[in-house]
C-alpha cells in the first residue's frame, strides 16, 4: 500500500473521499468495527441507497463495512413469527415460500422495489434500517407488526416495529447496533391490499397505503399504514378506521374514514406532489383498500 | 491513496487489478479494463447502461464497489454474446425490430431480458415491461424494445 495524495482526479470528476472497506464475516464482526471506527463508519449491505449517495458525494464515512459476506437463511416460521434475516435480498424475498405463504403483503410490495438489479442487491435489513419514509418494506412491515432485532455492544435485543422508524433516515438504532434480521407476525389468514402512486414505474412511492386485516371472533384486526405522508412510515389511528369497520365493505363508510385519514395528514409539499394532492391519493387509495379489504373481495391489489 | 489488489474474473477470464476502495465495478471494468460495453449513465443504479451479469443476475456495476465483486462471477455484454461470432438470437430480434437506435441502453438491455427469457420463458407484454423498467432509453420509446423480447420469447420453433 502506498499514499500518493497528489494524484490528480480522473477527468473533471469530484473524487469521493477514500474511505476504508472492511469486510465483516459475522454480525458480532460488523459490530466490533462500528465500535472501532466510532461513528465514522457505515454499514454496506446491498447498496442501492448508499452507494448512489457516495456517488453523489452526498455522503463521506470514514469506512464501510461491507455485511455482504454474512450468509442469510431462507425465510421461516419460528415460535409463530416470520424470520427474515436482515442480508435476504429483496429477489429471495419475494421468492420465499415462507414469505408468500404467511406474509403476502411483503412478498407482493416487495417486487415494487426500485427495479430488478436494486432487487437482487438490496437488503431486507439495509431497506429497514435506512428507513426513508416511502419505502415499500417499511410500510408493510409496519402494516404486518413484529419485532426488528438488533445486535449491539450489549448484544441482542429487539425493537418493535412501531417503535423503530424515528424520522428521515433514522431509526431507533443506536450508533453501534446493527439490524440482523426481523420477526414479523404472519398473517396467512388475512386480508390484505397494498397500492402505491408512482411517477414512473419502479420510483419512490409519492404515496403508498398498506392495509392488513386480521380475522378475529369480531371486528378484524386492521391496521393501516401510510407512506410518504410524513417523515416515517406512519400508522393510522384505529378511531379513524372506526367508520370503515362497522359497516365492512360499504363504499360510503369506508369513503368517511378515508377523508378522516387524509384530513388528519399534514404531509409535505416537494417537487413530486403539493400537500394537498397527496391527501388526495390518500383518500382515494385508503378509500379503495378500506372497501376491498373489508369487502368480500379481499386478497391482493 | 490506498489501493487494494484483487482478482475479478470477468468474462471467464481473471484479470488482477490494483483498484482504490471507492472505484466502483463499472469504474473497473469501464476505465481500468477498457470495456466499452459497461456504460456510465447515472451512477445511482437507476438508468441500467452499466448493467452486468454478477453470478448470472443483472447489478449495476455502478452500486457496486470492484473491491466487493472478487469472488463472483462477472459477465459483460461481450462475454454474454462474443461480437466476433454470429449475434445472440435476442440480438437477431432487436435487429429486425429497430429496438436499437444509439446502442447505449442496448447492453443492459439485452442481458436484463435475457435473464429474464430464462426465468419465465412465458413471461407476456406485462412482465417484459415490469423488468426492463430499470432500463432506460431515450431513443426508441420503448414499444420496439418490448416487441423484439416478445419475438425472441415466442418465437415459433426457436430457441426461446
Amino acid at each position: 500500500m502506498t499514499m500518493r495524495q497528489d494524484l490528480p482526479p480522473p477527468a473533471d470528476r469530484d473524487p469521493a473521499r477514500i474511505f476504508e472497506y472492511q469486510r465483516a464475516e459475522t454480525w458480532a464482526d460488523a459490530v466490533e468495527l462500528l465500535g472501532i471506527w466510532d461513528d465514522e463508519a457505515k454499514i454496506l449491505a446491498g447498496g442501492q441507497s448508499l452507494v448512489p449517495m457516495l456517488n453523489l458525494r452526498l455522503t463521506y464515512p470514514g469506512a464501510l463495512i461491507d455485511v455482504n459476506p454474512i450468509p442469510a437463511a431462507e425465510p421461516r416460521v419460528e415460535d409463530g413469527r416470520l424470520v427474515i434475516d436482515a442480508n435476504t435480498r429483496h429477489r429471495a424475498v419475494a421468492a420465499a415460500p415462507a414469505v408468500r405463504a404467511h406474509a403476502p403483503m411483503l412478498a407482493h410490495a416487495v417486487s415494487f422495489v426500485g427495479n430488478v438489479r436494486v432487487r437482487n442487491r438490496g437488503t431486507f435489513g439495509g431497506s429497514l434500517a435506512h428507513a426513508d419514509p416511502t419505502a415499500e418494506i417499511a410500510a408493510v412491515a409496519l402494516a404486518t407488526g413484529g419485532d426488528i432485532v438488533v445486535l449491539g455492544p450489549g448484544g441482542e435485543r429487539t425493537i418493535p416495529v412501531d417503535d423503530f422508524f424515528v424520522t428521515y433516515l433514522t431509526t431507533a438504532l443506536e450508533p453501534g447496533d446493527v439490524v440482523t434480521g426481523a420477526r414479523l407476525r404472519t398473517a396467512e389468514n388475512a386480508r390484505w391490499g397494498f397500492h402505491e402512486v408512482v411517477r414512473r414505474y419502479s420510483d419512490f412511492a409519492t404515496v403508498s397505503v398498506s392495509a392488513l386485516a386480521r380475522p378475529t371472533g369480531g371486528r378484524p384486526d386492521l391496521r393501516l399504514v401510510l407512506g410518504g405522508v410524513a417523515d416515517r412510515p406512519v400508522v393510522v389511528d384505529r378511531e379513524l378506521l372506526g367508520p370503515a369497520l362497522d359497516a365492512p365493505g360499504d363504499p360510503v363508510r369506508a369513503r368517511e374514514s378515508a377523508e378522516a385519514i387524509a384530513a388528519s395528514l399534514d404531509p409535505a409539499t416537494d417537487l413530486h406532489a403539493t400537500a394537498g394532492y397527496r391527501r388526495r391519493l390518500v383518500a382515494v387509495h385508503t378509500r379503495r383498500l378500506l372497501q376491498r379489504v373489508l369487502g368480500d373481495e379481499g386478497g391482493a391489489a | 491513496m490506498i489501493r487494494t489488489q484483487v482478482t475479478l474474473r470477468v468474462n471467464g477470464d481473471d484479470r488482477e487489478v490494483w483498484v482504490r476502495n471507492d472505484r466502483t465495478l463499472l469504474d473497473v471494468l469501464h476505465d481500468d479494463l477498457g470495456m466499452p460495453d459497461v456504460r456510465y449513465g447515472c451512477a445511482e443504479g437507476v438508468c441500467g447502461t452499466c448493467t452486468v451479469l454478477m453470478d448470472g443476475e443483472p447489478v449495476s456495476a455502478c452500486t457496486l464497489y470492484a473491491v466487493q465483486a472478487e469472488a463472483h462471477e462477472i459477465v459483460t455484454l461481450h462475454g454474454w454474446s462474443d461480437p466476433r461470432r454470429e449475434p445472440h438470437p435476442l440480438q437477431t430480434c432487436f435487429l429486425e425490430r429497430g429496438a436499437a437506435q444509439c446502442g447505449f441502453c442496448t447492453a443492459g438491455m439485452l442481458l436484463t431480458a435475457a435473464t429474464m427469457a430464462e426465468r419465465d420463458p412465458d413471461a407476456g407484454r406485462e412482465e417484459i415491461r415490469h423488468e426492463l423498467v430499470g432500463n432506460l432509453c431515450r431513443c426508441t420509446g420503448y414499444q420496439a424494445i418490448v416487441d423484439a423480447v416478445e419475438d425472441y420469447l415466442h418465437a415459433d420453433g426457436g430457441d426461446a
